[in-house]
């Protein structure tokens, strides 16, 4: 065979990690968590499913403390380091594609499903059974479904939200240069300030949910536009409160010093995830509160 | 990196040198070789599993009439048949081969990700779980097709949520799978081991990966979208609300032809290993097969409504998805061509994987002809939901995905345990499957041609003939399969000791051959250089 090679950074130095429970309690954990959520929506028996969510819980927080541990300790090395953000990178594609799901239903519903809701094209849904539905947008159907609503203004709670995350955006940046910079003050104020912002946007959005539901008669029942707004800006607030999450663990670690100027992927990644909730968001101010 | 540097020597090795001792070897496992057992073994199991729903199905249809299965069974297995063979067949099973071989291809020790790795692995019989126990549920299991069209598919009972559950934790693993397969290539190949000097195996299954994250994501939106109009009032796919169910079908095959590019391209490269080494000729025009594989995955986003052709989309739509799905023939062309001229003036010599590998060439370029046909907007008029799309996609899978996934086990099962396999019972396998494969799909061409639709458990008694042809085939394929089984087991146990090279006069090419047989628990833990 091939003699060995000396080099510090080649794959013969790659770190293959020791054995872990963590994969089997964590499909464990999923397997209850799912099949608690089916027996919710089945008999509206939850617990099932709460007990599961606590063990994802214990296994993320069980998992990720063996990985700080072990990258505190020194374990990783560069090859390894280039295979964590290669990870991370192609998750946020997936990501990516899935929030594409949505908004090519919400494309398709406004401009292949209404106009031929209301006559164009192939007429038969309109002559046989809605003829007087004249489509346009925001709709819910010519059924009408949930009744009257109206809808949220772009130009009112959700730009400020816009200006909020996007200047999370920038915080977070300036932290990063920060502890390039090995600037630790600046570092942990920063990232304070950019979970506090996105904690902050979650606030907002959730009194704007509030007001949708009890003043605008907008639910997530009211016909493609509830089911679109709703779904999508509901996937995008959930990814921002688990960013939040993130930020708030990355700052604790900070704070306990665990990231060096050079080596910090931790930070990096939970940064990416950030900036790409802000880029969703970006999208969802556009194609759903304003266009 | 200067500070960390003491840390890296040390680190370097491994906690543990050999296997761990007993369960826990598997439940916490990180070596890509004990992962990849475990995705082929469970792979194995599901093909048994689907395979016995296919025997309910195929006796049902052996005459007129209803006989063994009430309707809805009959569409529960139809449905649960494809669902537990696209996501529990063969799928894993491309996913096992590619744990087992793409770091012995690329000269890695590992994948890159071992624990998320294994957990990709270990959600599987989980999800597979959660599938299988619908059938015991209030209102059975899914009975509306492995395509899961609305409003149908919304009359399932407890099934349900336990359905959509399952796809969702299916496509965390197959998502999970492909991240570690894309790092594994691009950040661990050996020195001097460049992109275009990797085996088509590994090529096609990086692009095969590339798809898995781009689609898997898709799927999970529909079901998810699916979930919300059944349980909390969303009008997606109800045109009263202002949706459609024909969305549905957008974003479904968005994810589907991808999907059926995901089965078969791992499969081509397993094909493009076998036919060079058994020809003793390098492939023939090795660059031309990337390029053809990468052209392939990138028109297989822009086809997906040939299966939608009678949904009344616009003239523009159908004729776009017409020419578009007509190009996918070039690349695939170029391939048929490729192999073929690999075994131009070649010493060809047929053992079990090379005979495997060439019943693919002929069989799956039927199914691709069948495709074609299908492709014709104006005549899949006919053809749609016929027995002539079962006899398409069956040709493209069966003697397509499957048989190269036979392929590759009879063609590297020696470097895994050591042993050779039974050669004689190994062509024994072969022959009674190609025939009982043509016996079993053939017919339902001209099924389909003559009008008998798909998933329905009665027909008219002009289809009586044909039907009970292919059951008689459908019988015997799937008791083939028991000597598959049988010839796996004995090997694993034992028998004739394998030699590195496994296929000596052959002289096989690539970096698997240069270690032990069997691999030893830790290859390349020093890389090889790569000239
Ligand atoms: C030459 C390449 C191919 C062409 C032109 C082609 C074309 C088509 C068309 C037009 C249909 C829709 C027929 C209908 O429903 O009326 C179809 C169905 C299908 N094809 Fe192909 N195909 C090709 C290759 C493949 C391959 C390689 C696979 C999988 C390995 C595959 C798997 C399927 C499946 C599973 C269906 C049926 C899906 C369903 O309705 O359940 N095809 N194909
Ligand atoms: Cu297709």
């Amino acid at each position: 065979m091939a003699h060995a090679h000396h080099d510090h950074d080649s794959a013969g130095k790659y770190y293959v990690p020791h054995a872990s429970h963590w994969p089997i309690v964590g499909s464990i954990a999923l397997f209850i968590t799912m099949f608690g959520a089916s027996q919710w929506l089945n008999n509206g028996i939850s617990s099932m499913f709460w007990v599961g969510i606590l063990c994802v819980l214990g296994l993320f927080f069980g998992w990720f403390r063996d990985v700080i541990n072990e990258s505190v300790a020194g374990t990783y090395n560069q090859a390894v380091d280039r295979s964590f953000r290669m990870g991370m990178m192609w998750f946020i594609f997936s990501e990516v594609m899935f929030f594409a799901a949505f908004f090519g239903a919400l494309y398709y519903a406004r401009n292949i499903a209404q106009p031929w809701l209301s006559g164009q094209g192939v007429k038969f849904a309109n002559t046989l059974l809605w003829q007087n539905f004249t489509g346009g947008w925001p709709s819910n159907g010519p059924a009408k479904l949930g009744g009257e609503f109206e809808v949220i203004p772009a130009f009112s709670l959700p730009a400020v939200n816009t200006m909020i995350l996007l200047t999370s955006g920038v915080t977070l940046t300036i932290a990063h240069h920060a502890l390039k910079e090995n600037k630790r003050g600046i570092l942990n104020l920063f990232l304070a300030l950019t979970f506090l912002l996105g904690f902050l946007f979650v606030y907002l959005q959730s009194t704007e949910y509030a007001e949708a539901y009890h003043e605008l008669n907008l639910k997530l029942s009211s016909g493609i536009y509830g089911s679109t707004f709703f779904m999508l800006t509901g996937f995008h607030g959930l990814h921002v409160t688990i960013g939040a999450i993130m930020l708030t663990v990355i700052w604790l670690r900070s704070m306990k010093g665990h990231f060096s100027s050079e080596n910090h992927f931790g930070f990096e990644a939970v940064a990416w995830y950030w900036h790409f909730v802000d880029v969703v968001w970006l999208g969802l101010f556009i194609f759903v509160y304003w266009l | 990196m200067s500070a960390s540097h003491t840390h890296d020597t040390h680190a370097a090795g491994h906690d543990d040198h050999g296997p761990m001792k007993g369960w826990r070897r598997w439940f916490y496992a990180t070596n890509h070789k004990d992962i990849g057992s475990m995705y082929l073994i469970f792979s194995l199991v599901m093909f048994l599993t689907g395979g016995l729903m296919a025997m309910f199905i195929r006796a049902e249809l052996l005459y007129p009439g209803t006989q063994v299965l009430d309707p809805g069974t009959f569409n529960s297995m139809t449905t649960m048949h494809a669902l537990i063979m696209v996501f529990g067949a063969v799928m894993p099973a491309f996913t096992g081969l590619a744990n087992w071989m793409i770091p012995l291809q690329v000269g890695a020790p590992d994948m890159a990700l071992p624990r998320m790795n294994n957990f990709s692995f270990w959600i599987l019989p989980f999800a597979f779980g959660m599938l299988l126990l619908t059938l015991l549920v209030p209102g059975g299991s899914p009975a509306g097709g492995w395509t899961l069209y609305p409003p149908l598919v919304l009359q399932t009972g407890d099934a349900f949520p336990m359905a959509v559950f399952a796809v969702h934790l299916m496509g965390a693993s197959s998502i999970m799978g492909a991240i570690n397969v894309i790092v594994t290539i691009m950040n661990m190949r050996a020195p001097g081991m460049t992109l275009l000097k990797m085996p088509l195996f590994v090529w096609t299954w990086l692009i095969t990966a590339y798809l898995l994250i781009a689609v898997m994501p898709v799927l999970a939106g529909a079901v998810t979208m699916l979930l919300t109009d059944h349980y909390f009032g969303t009008s997606f796919f109800n045109a009263a609300g202002g949706g459609d169910p024909v969305m549905f079908q957008h974003i479904f095959w968005f994810f589907g032809h991808p999907e059926v590019y995901i089965m078969i391209l791992p499969a081509f490269g397993v094909v493009s290993e076998i036919i060079p080494t058994f020809s003793r000729k390098p492939l023939f025009g090795y660059d031309a097969m990337v390029y053809a594989t990468a052209s392939i995955a990138f028109l297989s986003f822009i086809v997906w409504a040939h299966h939608m052709f009678t949904t009344g989309m616009p003239l523009v739509g159908e004729m776009f998805f017409m020419l578009s799905t007509m190009l996918i023939a070039i690349p695939t062309g170029v391939k048929v061509f490729n192999w073929t001229a690999t075994m131009w003036k070649g010493s060809i010599s047929f053992e079990t994987p090379m005979l495997f590998a060439l019943s693919f060439l002929f069989l799956f370029t039927i199914g691709g002809f069948s495709g074609l046909m299908l492709a014709i907007a104006p005549a899949d008029f006919q053809y749609h939901d016929t027995y002539f799309v079962v006899a398409h996609f069956h040709y493209v899978l069966v003697p397509g995905a499957v048989f190269s996934i036979m392929a590759a086990t009879y063609y590297w099962l020696p470097k895994w345990t050591g042993h050779m396999y039974n050669e004689k019972m190994g062509k024994l396998h072969f022959w009674l499957s190609t025939i009982f494969v043509n016996v079993l799909f053939f017919p339902q061409h001209f099924l389909g041609l003559a009008g008998m639709p798909r998933r329905i458990p009665d027909y008219s008694t002009q289809f009586a003939d044909w039907n009970f042809v292919s059951s008689i085939g459908g019988f015997c394929f799937g008791l083939t399969q028991l000597l598959f089984v049988y010839n796996i087991i004995s090997c694993v146990r034992g028998g004739v000791k394998a030699s590195d090279k496994v296929w000596d006069d052959a002289s096989p090419q690539g970096l698997e051959w240069t270690v032990s047989s069997p691999a030893p628990y830790h290859s390349f833990e020093v890389p090889p250089e790569v000239k």
